[in-house]
């Protein structure tokens, strides 16, 4: 026994520096701040629990790492459920990377034993791979199936193909001859409600028609959609991203990730897409992603016990989610990077890129647009710009910072409305409200009644003399003739100037609508809404500076290049500049949404007009508040996200953020063996703390290790059903001797088990800096304070936060998710001190109990039937 | 004795959920997988109707612009094949078709078809299950359960509540193992896990407000 112990302490002392050289030299630098001091001689010692630890207080980080991940072969019959997480609760990167490190080294040393241990490891080494591969094709597939049914819903607003009724229109049309060129896409399969229900094509009757069943159809989908999502998961309402990125850096959110959200988001993501929302799929495929990332990890014991290595899945994900929602691999995977992944070693980007790549070639050969493309907008033009433009791009730029702050600030505010008054209990109505206003305004005006993703490509697209829309209607002279690629600047005609009208007329509603759309109870994308305003914008900058060129082609800045007869200008490039600032303006990206859209478009000349741009929006927006949507909705929200880009510039000490305060009550603490099961079971009442250091004794206060609440009610549960003799009185024991006790008291129970002995400490001097840090980079969930070995405290991620809070002295705090939870969960024991029945996670409560709970939660059908 | 069933139940369901989980990625996977195999039937099958050669033709002179719409395989899609008849004549053919931009396009009317269908019966299903859920469901307990359970169930949980009772037919099912009493179980758990959802989202507005 004691050799075999030995044994693997040796393996654990290797495994541990694996574990450091794995991440980051930086991480290695920065986490200096813990002293990681390996003293061997101690570890018996330390093992044995003997008081002589104390002395050397330092130890606690470097030797009893050792013999934590020890503990789980002192376990002969793991407790089920021990390890795990409770909802809304945060994972310990570092325990859960030593849970893989260690699970990696038994299936190695067993490896040899037999062919079938060799499979099973081959299968091990495998399933990463696998799993990414999976998720690919699955959200590849899905997305296919949201952009076909999304094209078909869209157009069943207008009409209907009599002659297959699966097809949109332009699938209606596809083959018919009959198509003119000044009325492109009408043919005579394609009716419109009008010409069904009254019989005629044109006039003010067909037109009211048509009007009436375009609302119609609006809030018929508008409806389904938001109940659907009310009555089978209601996880599945907006974009998600937040969401994802708080999940990516260590929360749970349990049943986000699960297979009923999948389906009812990508099923009302269809309708909403179709009702004709300022919405965009973008936003949620990265969400439908990362639920086949999680749904595939289950099939894997490698991801599905290991909530670290689930998170590496989960980013792979989300690349695969841009990499279909634009067609943009590479996109995707600095998507992933840049924006939501936490912890994104390089196994990561590896599997981000494949999973991106096999995502991209499934929905390639699905062919949802009938163009051979992974996109709709794809640019064909190469014309060359010219150096004065970077200032009307710059400019561009400066419009997409200012839309930008305008937003966040204009939508937060929205939404702590709806979160924090009366107005948020009626999600159903607010979503039909919206859809109605949307519908009523928007079809009257052909640019906003266009599908958001039409109009952006209409707006992307240079005027050759094949184009046929008002926006290029230009004044031609007849009797140029030219090669098609090459027409010069022409003035423009009424068609164009009536366009500009119409253009701004659209900016105004789009901006408008698109504050109040995104955060409604729908799945709702804000990509392509924010992309659509800044096309808008740029298009009208883009003929402005035309026309300017056109009729002063002498100014010393157009002379140059823009002489008579030139092709100098071209909107479409302003429209992809334009586009992208606003994007980057609201998201505060930069590599990734530059990345995204020339791949989005094939512009590839064009990635400096689009740096220029979208640095120019990041700067100007960071002026008037450093954080994007996703981070403003994650403060909104309160979620437990520590950002990683933020600088912690404070000089406050561990001492002055630890818990518990000068005038609270001291800390709650175990002694490691004279304490009983009564006395525990009252602390875990009478408390509501997540954890509880373990010490030496009353008297010593020497820290031990750290005990979770949710590992400790198990164990205890656990014990009590199938051991013998455990009874309330029974002592329990984290040591690994046990007390010698009087002979008729009853059995000790032993938790070494549960206990982890490597808690991060600090001393109570360490700078807040410092702290912050390792929470960061190593992704604590609690560290320990403690002086000269004596636990004096515990700083939490939930006490950093606060912390971070305080100092940014912010508007009023709102209550998270934690704070509500505590009161949703009862004690796991009852008023008789017997543990109720427990499922999964799902704790039942008598129905009596529950009374109360069931009279507040808004009436399903009431608010449903309107 | 009451824990003892608690457990055992607590360990059938982990089976169960764990069962229903696999079934549900094999399905996912084999949605997946047929679609790629459909492209692949659609490829080889290619349909007739399934590829085009569009040529676009601005005015020219006195010719106003006109779209050719042509079935013709992606080596002849040009200009001299598919436009028509052609409106100008010998020299004059040129200047025209160098205007004229042609596009090979294909599609896969299979996929497309497949696709609204699979999409619209499983929306078909889940409103039928919704109606059934919000709407009938409740009448039927109320019959079931004569007049004494009515008025304790109008009494806790509202009348149409219709993810009420879960803790009724968990006691049933455990007394009475068979597969049906395991979907019904699996499936008021579902139930109840939603409730807590609907009231964390929509109630207290704790996540994604």
């Amino acid at each position: 026994m004691e050799s075999e112990q030995l044994f693997h302490r040796g393996y654990y002392r290797n495994s541990y520096n694996s574990i450091t050289s794995a991440s980051s030299d930086e991480e290695l630098l920065d986490g200096a701040g813990v002293i990681m001091d390996f003293q061997t001689s101690e570890d018996d010692n330390l093992l044995d629990g003997d008081a002589s630890v104390g002395t050397h207080y330092t130890m606690t980080n470097g030797g009893s790492i050792n013999s934590s991940t020890h503990l789980l072969d002192l376990l002969d019959e793991p407790i089920p459920g021990v390890g795990t997480y409770d909802d809304f609760h945060t994972i310990d990167w570092v325990r859960e990377k030593c849970k893989d490190r260690e699970r990696h080294r038994r299936i190695n040393s067993k490896k040899k034993e037999s062919a079938w241990e060799m499979t099973k490891s081959l299968y091990d080494a495998w399933s990463g791979w696998l799993v990414v591969t999976l998720t690919g094709l699955a959200s590849g597939a899905l997305a296919g199936l949201i952009d076909i049914a999304a094209d078909w819903m869209t157009d069943l607003k207008e009409g209907i193909c009599l002659s297959a009724l699966w097809y949109n229109h332009e699938q209606c049309c596809w083959g018919s001859n009959e198509t003119t060129f000044e009325e492109r896409d009408k043919c005579p399969q394609w009716k419109t409600w009008a010409e069904l229900i009254i019989g005629q094509a044109e006039g003010p009757g067909s037109y009211i028609m048509n009007y009436i069943m375009y609302i119609f159809w609006a809030l018929s989908f508008a409806f389904l959609a938001v109940s659907l999502v009310k009555v089978f998961a209601p996880y599945a309402c907006g974009s998600g991203i937040p969401e994802i990125k708080t999940i990516l850096s260590g929360f749970i959110i349990r049943g986000y990730l699960g297979k009923w959200t999948l389906m009812i988001k990508t099923i009302t993501l269809v309708l909403a897409v179709a009702s004709g929302l300022s919405l965009g799929k973008e936003g949620p495929l990265v969400h439908v992603a990362c639920c086949c990332g999680n749904i595939f990890s289950y099939l894997f014991p490698k991801y599905s016990t290991n909530e670290a290595k689930k998170r590496e899945v989960l980013s792979a994900a989300s690349a695969a989610g841009v990499s279909v929602a634009f067609g943009a691999p590479i996109g995707g995977v600095l998507f992933s990077l840049e924006e939501v992944s936490y912890y994104f070693p390089l196994k990561t980007l590896w599997r981000s890129f494949f999973a991106a790549l096999v995502a991209a070639f499934v929905l390639r050969s699905i062919n949802p647009f009938g163009n051979s493309r992974l996109v709709l907008f794809y640019v064909e033009y190469h014309t060359p710009w010219y150096l004065f433009e970077l200032f009307p791009f710059i400019l561009l730029g400066v419009f997409g910072g200012l839309w930008g702050a305008f937003f966040i600030r204009a939508n937060i505010a929205w939404c702590r409305r709806r979160k924090s008054t009366k107005f948020g209990k009626y999600p159903v109505l607010e979503v039909i409200i919206v859809a109605a206003i949307t519908a009523v305004i928007a079809f009257p005006n052909p640019y906003t009644r266009l599908n958001t993703s039409e109009l952006i490509k209409e707006l992307f697209t240079d005027c050759g003399p094949l184009e046929s829309s008002s926006l290029c209607d230009y004044r031609n002279d007849m009797n140029a003739s030219k090669i098609v690629d090459d027409i010069p600047d022409r003035p423009a005609g009424i068609g164009v100037y009536s366009a500009i009208w119409q253009l701004c007329l659209a900016l105004i509603f789009k901006i408008i609508m698109t504050v109040f759309t995104f955060g409604i109870k729908v799945p709702s994308g804000l990509f392509i809404p924010s992309m659509a305003i800044g096309a808008i914008a740029g298009r009208i900058v883009g003929i402005a500076v035309e026309q300017l060129a056109y009729y002063h082609h002498d100014w010393f800045i157009f002379k140059e290049w823009c002489g008579v007869g030139t092709d100098c200008i071209t909107p479409g490039l302003y429209a992809m500049v334009g586009a992208a600032a606003c994007l980057g303006g609201v998201t505060r990206m930069t590599v990734s949404l530059v990345v995204i859209v020339f791949e989005l478009t094939g512009g590839l000349e064009y990635i400096v007009p689009l740096m220029a741009a979208v640095m120019t929006s990041k700067w100007v927006g960071d002026a008037f508040g450093r954080e994007g949507i996703y981070e403003a909705h994650i403060r909104l929200n309160g979620y437990p996200f520590l950002d990683a880009k933020e600088e912690f510039t404070h000089t406050t000490l561990a001492a002055d953020v630890m818990r518990p305060r000068r005038s609270d009550p001291p800390l709650a603490v175990l002694t490691q063996d004279n304490m009983t099961v009564d006395d525990i079971e009252n602390m875990i009442n009478e408390t509501s703390y997540n954890g509880f250091p373990v010490i030496m004794s009353k008297e010593s206060q020497r820290l031990v290790g750290f005990a979770l609440r949710r590992d400790l009610t198990i164990a205890i549960e656990s014990a009590r059903k199938k051991q013998e003799g455990i009874v309330g009185s029974s002592r329990v024991c984290f040591a690994q001797h046990t007390p010698s006790l009087p002979a008729e008291s009853p059995r000790p129970l032993k938790l070494r088990s549960i206990l982890d002995m490597s808690p991060f400490t600090v001393t109570d001097h360490t700078p807040m800096e410092i702290v912050v840090d390792i929470f960061r980079k190593l992704g604590l969930r609690q560290c320990l304070v403690t002086h000269n070995g004596i636990v004096l405290g515990i700083i939490t991620k939930k006490n950093i936060l606060e912390h971070l809070e305080q100092l940014k002295q912010h508007i009023e705090p709102l209550a998270p998710p934690w704070y509500y939870n505590k009161k949703r969960y009862p004690p796991s024991y009852g008023p008789d001190g017997k543990p109720r029945p427990r499922f999964n996670n799902v704790q039942l409560n008598p129905i009596a109990e529950e009374r109360e709970q069931m009279e507040e939660e808004v009436h399903l059908l009431n608010s449903t039937v309107l | 004795m009451a824990a003892a069933a608690a457990a055992a139940g607590a360990a059938g369901t982990t089976a169960w959920s764990g069962l229903l989980r696999l079934c549900f990625v094999f399905g996912l996977s084999f949605l997946s997988l047929t679609g790629l195999l459909l492209v692949q039937l659609a490829d080889s099958a290619k349909n007739f109707e399934d590829v085009r050669c569009k040529c676009i033709c601005p005015p020219y002179k006195e010719h106003s612009g006109y779209i050719y719409n042509k079935n013709i395989s992606q080596k002849d899609c040009d200009c001299l094949h598919v436009v028509e008849p052609m409106p100008v004549l010998g020299p004059d053919v040129e200047a025209y078709c160098l205007r004229c931009e042609c596009k090979y396009e294909e599609r896969s009317s299979v996929t497309i078809k497949v696709t609204i269908i699979i999409y619209l019966s499983i929306l078909g299903l889940l409103l039928l299950y919704m109606v059934y859920l919000t709407l009938i469901e409740p009448i039927l307990k109320r019959r079931l359960f004569g007049h004494s359970q009515l008025i304790q169930s109008d009494d806790d949980v509202g009348d149409h509540q219709p993810f009420a009772n879960a803790h009724d037919v968990l006691a049933r099912s455990r007394s009475r193992a068979n597969v049906l009493n395991k979907v019904e179980y699996a499936q008021q758990r579902w139930k109840l896990q939603v409730q807590e959802q609907r009231k964390s989202v929509f109630d207290r507005h704790v996540v994604l407000s």
